[in-house]
């Protein structure tokens, strides 16, 4: 055979091919053994093209769509390491970290019209540095998903937080649902142990991987995450594109007579307690020395029928009242910088959900909170 | 092939080498390939299609054997050993249908027809058979069955023609004809079996073709590894193979170590380069998204390596399969991108084709043209045959004008280096005195011929001229 000369030249005997198969074997094996003790999948997940040869992205990785050139992944390295806030920070620079749900990770926008983007395109001077607003929204609705990416990020140096939050990422039972946070056990369960979080460290919802899920065999999942996010990268500089903008249904204005949210029904049944503030306050704890503001983000208020009854198709009037309430309560109890922009933007401007926003509707909130960081950047510590 | 098929195969050939008492051998091979050109074939969405191609396939075989007889006293005759074979064939064909009524494992194939109407329709091919049997086979029944290939070939390579055999069909099995479409005729293999019988029809008609038992003609023409892409093997070097297979047990080990070394290869190469570099190859989607020259070359140069890639390592793959049964099918690529020229190039890219097409439309044009009165210039017969033959390739992939253009593209590549072969002869002999220069002249004859085989490949990767000729534009830094 021409080319594999140095195949076919030689005489092999069965012995021969015998221990070639079994050498083989047990690499296959030693390789497996030793992925499992050493785990380097976090190691491997910092090993990244972005920000490399290829830009960084400008929202974390999030979507299934092949088409978009995004996946949603579970590793926290692999994340942050396509993420343009993994890059060096320059002297001069201002670092905010912009925390949230898909309206801050901007569902149906371009990164060019997510709020981060509108904050950039203002070039904010804050204390006399160039302030760079970084996109950390991640579209699931759990303030825990955000309080773990909130502790994650603050490798990165930030100078100032930002956390959007909304009503529908505070209920209990909803924290430990996202696979994202299911899969990222070792790093939610000392959190709920740091902070005494009400929620039980031994959900079994948390996946704990046992030997053999630490193996090449059993971690290949996350290996091929991995090095589909990289593949990725390359169409992400040569096209721009992480998120397929297709035809929505635009949020409902006509609303159900059902006021019932969340299994609660009046307004006393929601206390403190009831909703997962402690959660809100260990964000306020987790980011140590570095100031943090918080934002109830602002909501689709409906005008259509039953808007007497609720705001939108998420929230009955009375339980988003009580909501904010709450919130104004403990702000002012634990002296957080707390803004309530509820009604803030107009609800022409929201798209497929009551927090989804469209690009005139998110430059609007840039614009809003680009005052509000000035104005804090003003205020004397 | 997927990796379930190949693992299948592979095991099989170890148990083949291994275990398999040697005569029974040359009967593995025979019904491991009916079954298996069932199993490879994909659904499909006409009722019954994924059966009757892969038997279409055997039928259309069957008959091409039968046609290409050694011409004898009283036609052509079948030995005990051919109607054994023919009674395997349609016992295994038959067997398949019952698969409508029990289950088993491994689904060979999703939806037969009755079994009924399968025994009337082999009916009618074993009265073909036999009518045929005792009548002397005339060159104009050769003609008639090349012609019938290659119509049939045209048909399923052009959309509007595979749309409406589609629309016929749909009417037939009463589904929706609206949704008639090209896809739903893919007839796996056909185009490399279609070559095999056109290779064993014409050498038939020039005499060449060697005397060949039913199931020998069926196992070659349907050889598994090599069924969906080649290689195209020749009849005479696959049976020199195929009639020592009994003859393996000596060589065993090197028969698996071979074997298994190519399939590990080819499996690196496609599913592992290959499958990783699509991710941003050029295609009509990544290109209709790509911001700027630099971002479509990258595709480009994506798509051009996927291709070799991919292509080269499904052919590590049928090759290292048919060694595993003792086979060894002939080499297709030979480090084809660090050639020096587009001569070459096509002389190491898909080489089974391009040999293909060499003997039966560049030779057979060349002499018909040079024993003509009035005989063309030389040059004009090359231009002509070249143009030809590269058209024939271009097609074959598919009858539209982007696939006719990549082969006239590299037909006027193929002519323009020969003239300049022609002119530069004694220059290039005397650069030979100059080793340093002459390893600069190869190596930008390497960036040379790469690029002008990469810029081929727009044609072959966008599906219509608008689309290529702003691919183009943008290459050559226009604005899109």
């Amino acid at each position: 055979m021409r080319g594999w000369e140095w195949l076919t030249e030689s005489r092999y005997t069965l012995l021969f091919v015998v221990r070639v198969f079994i050498k083989a074997i047990v690499l296959f094996i030693a390789a497996n053994l030793i992925f499992a003790i050493v785990d380097p999948i976090p190691l491997i997940g910092q090993i990244s093209i972005y920000n490399l040869f290829v830009p960084g992205r400008e929202r974390l990785p999030y979507g299934e769509s092949s088409a978009a050139y995004n996946l949603s992944l579970n590793s926290l390295e692999a994340m942050f390491s396509s993420h343009t806030v993994s890059r060096k920070k320059a002297d001069n620079e201002f670092r905010v970290l912009v925390m949230g749900d898909s309206s801050v990770w901007g569902v149906l926008l371009d990164n060019l019209d997510t709020l981060t983007g509108k904050l950039n395109a203002a070039s904010l001077d804050i204390r006399g540095k160039q302030a760079e607003f970084y996109n950390l929204g991640h579209p699931i609705m759990s303030a825990t998903k955000d309080l773990m990416l909130m502790d994650y990020g603050m490798r990165y140096q930030p100078d100032l937080i930002m956390w959007l939050v909304t009503l529908e990422s505070l209920p209990y039972p909803k924290q430990i649902e996202a696979p994202l946070v299911q899969n990222n056990a070792a790093r939610v369960q000392p959190l709920i142990e740091r902070y005494q979080l009400q929620l039980d460290v031994n959900d079994a919802r948390f996946v704990q991987r046992d030997f053999w899920g630490r193996t090449l065999v059993g971690q290949r999942r996350a290996l091929a995450d991995w090095w589909r996010l990289q593949l990725y990268g390359i169409n992400w500089a040569a096209t721009g594109i992480d998120q397929l903008y297709k035809d929505y249904e635009p949020r409902s204005n006509d609303l159900d007579t059902d006021i019932s949210w969340q299994g609660f029904t009046e307004a006393n049944e929601l206390k403190e307690n009831t909703l997962a503030t402690d959660i809100i306050k260990a964000g306020t704890q987790v980011v140590g020395d570095i100031p943090l503001i918080i934002v109830n983000e602002p909501i689709f208020v409906a005008d259509g029928v039953n808007s007497d009854l609720r705001y939108n198709f998420w929230y009955p009037k009375w339980a988003y009242d009580r909501y904010r309430a709450i919130m104004q309560e403990l702000a002012a109890q634990n002296g957080w910088h707390y803004i309530d922009l509820w009604d803030a933007i107009s609800p022409s401007e929201f798209t497929d959900s009551p927090v989804h926003l469209t690009p005139q509707g998110s430059a609007q909130l840039g614009t809003l909170l680009g005052d509000i960081v000035s104005e804090w950047a003003a205020t004397p510590n | 092939m997927e990796l379930i098929h190949i693992g299948v195969f592979t095991v099989f050939g170890l148990l083949y080498l291994l275990v398999l008492p040697a005569r029974w051998r040359t009967w593995a091979l025979f019904i491991g390939s009916i079954l298996a050109i069932y199993w490879l074939q994909p659904t499909l969405n006409i009722r019954w299609l994924d059966y009757s191609l892969p038997t279409a396939t055997l039928a259309i075989s069957v008959l091409g054997w039968l046609i290409t007889q050694q011409p004898q006293e009283g036609g052509a005759k079948l030995a005990r050993e051919d109607w054994v074979a023919l009674g395997v064939m349609t016992a295994l064909v038959l067997s398949l249908t019952l698969t409508r009524y029990i289950t088993i494992p491994v689904e060979l194939t999703s939806r037969p027809p009755e079994t009924w109407q399968v025994a009337l329709c082999l009916l009618g091919l074993v009265s073909v058979i036999f009518a045929l049997r005792r009548r002397p086979i005339r060159t104009r029944v050769i003609t008639v069955g090349l012609f019938f290939l290659v119509c049939l070939f045209i048909v399923l390579k052009t959309d509007g023609l595979s749309r409406w055999l589609s629309s016929i069909l749909r009417t037939q099995t009463g589904q929706d004809v609206a949704l008639a479409s090209s896809i739903d005729i893919q007839w796996l293999g056909f185009s490399y079996v279609a070559f095999r019988l056109i290779h064993m029809l014409r050498d038939r008609q020039n005499g060449l073709l060697p005397n060949l038992r039913l199931r020998e003609y069926l196992t070659y023409v349907i050889f598994f590894p090599a069924y969906a892409a080649g290689p195209i093997d020749r009849v005479e070097r696959f049976s020199e193979d195929y009639r020592h297979v009994g003859m393996l047990d000596g060589n065993r080990a090197n028969f698996i170590a071979l074997g298994f070394t190519r399939i590990t290869i080819g499996l690196f190469k496609k599913f592992v380069v290959a499958d990783s570099l699509a991710f941003f190859s050029l295609s009509a989607m990544t290109f209709g998204q790509a911001q700027s020259t630099g971002a479509v070359w990258v595709m480009l140069y994506s798509y051009a390596l996927r291709l070799y890639f991919d292509f080269s390592g499904y052919s590590d793959i049928a090759i290292g399969i048919g060694i595993l049964f003792g086979i060894q099918l002939p080499e297709n690529f030979d480090r084809p991108y660090l050639k020096n020229n587009i001569t070459a190039f096509w002389q190491s890219w898909h080489m089974t084709l391009s040999n293909w097409v060499r003997f039966y439309v560049y030779s057979p044009l060349s002499r018909a043209l040079l024993k003509r009165k009035n005989k063309p210039h030389p040059n004009v017969i090359i231009l002509i045959c070249t143009v030809s033959t590269m058209l024939v390739i271009g097609l074959w992939h598919g009858v539209t004008l982007p696939f006719a253009l990549w082969g006239l593209w590299h037909s006027i590549g193929l002519f323009v280096h020969k003239l300049w072969s022609d002119r530069t002869r004694k220059w290039y002999r005397e650069l030979k005195q100059h080793p340093r220069l002459l390893q600069l002249w190869q190596v930008t004859g390497v960036l040379l011929t790469f690029h002008f085989v990469l810029l081929g490949w727009v044609w072959f990767a966008l599906p219509d001229i608008e689309a290529t000729v702003r691919a183009f534009g943008m290459l050559m830094g226009a604005v899109r």
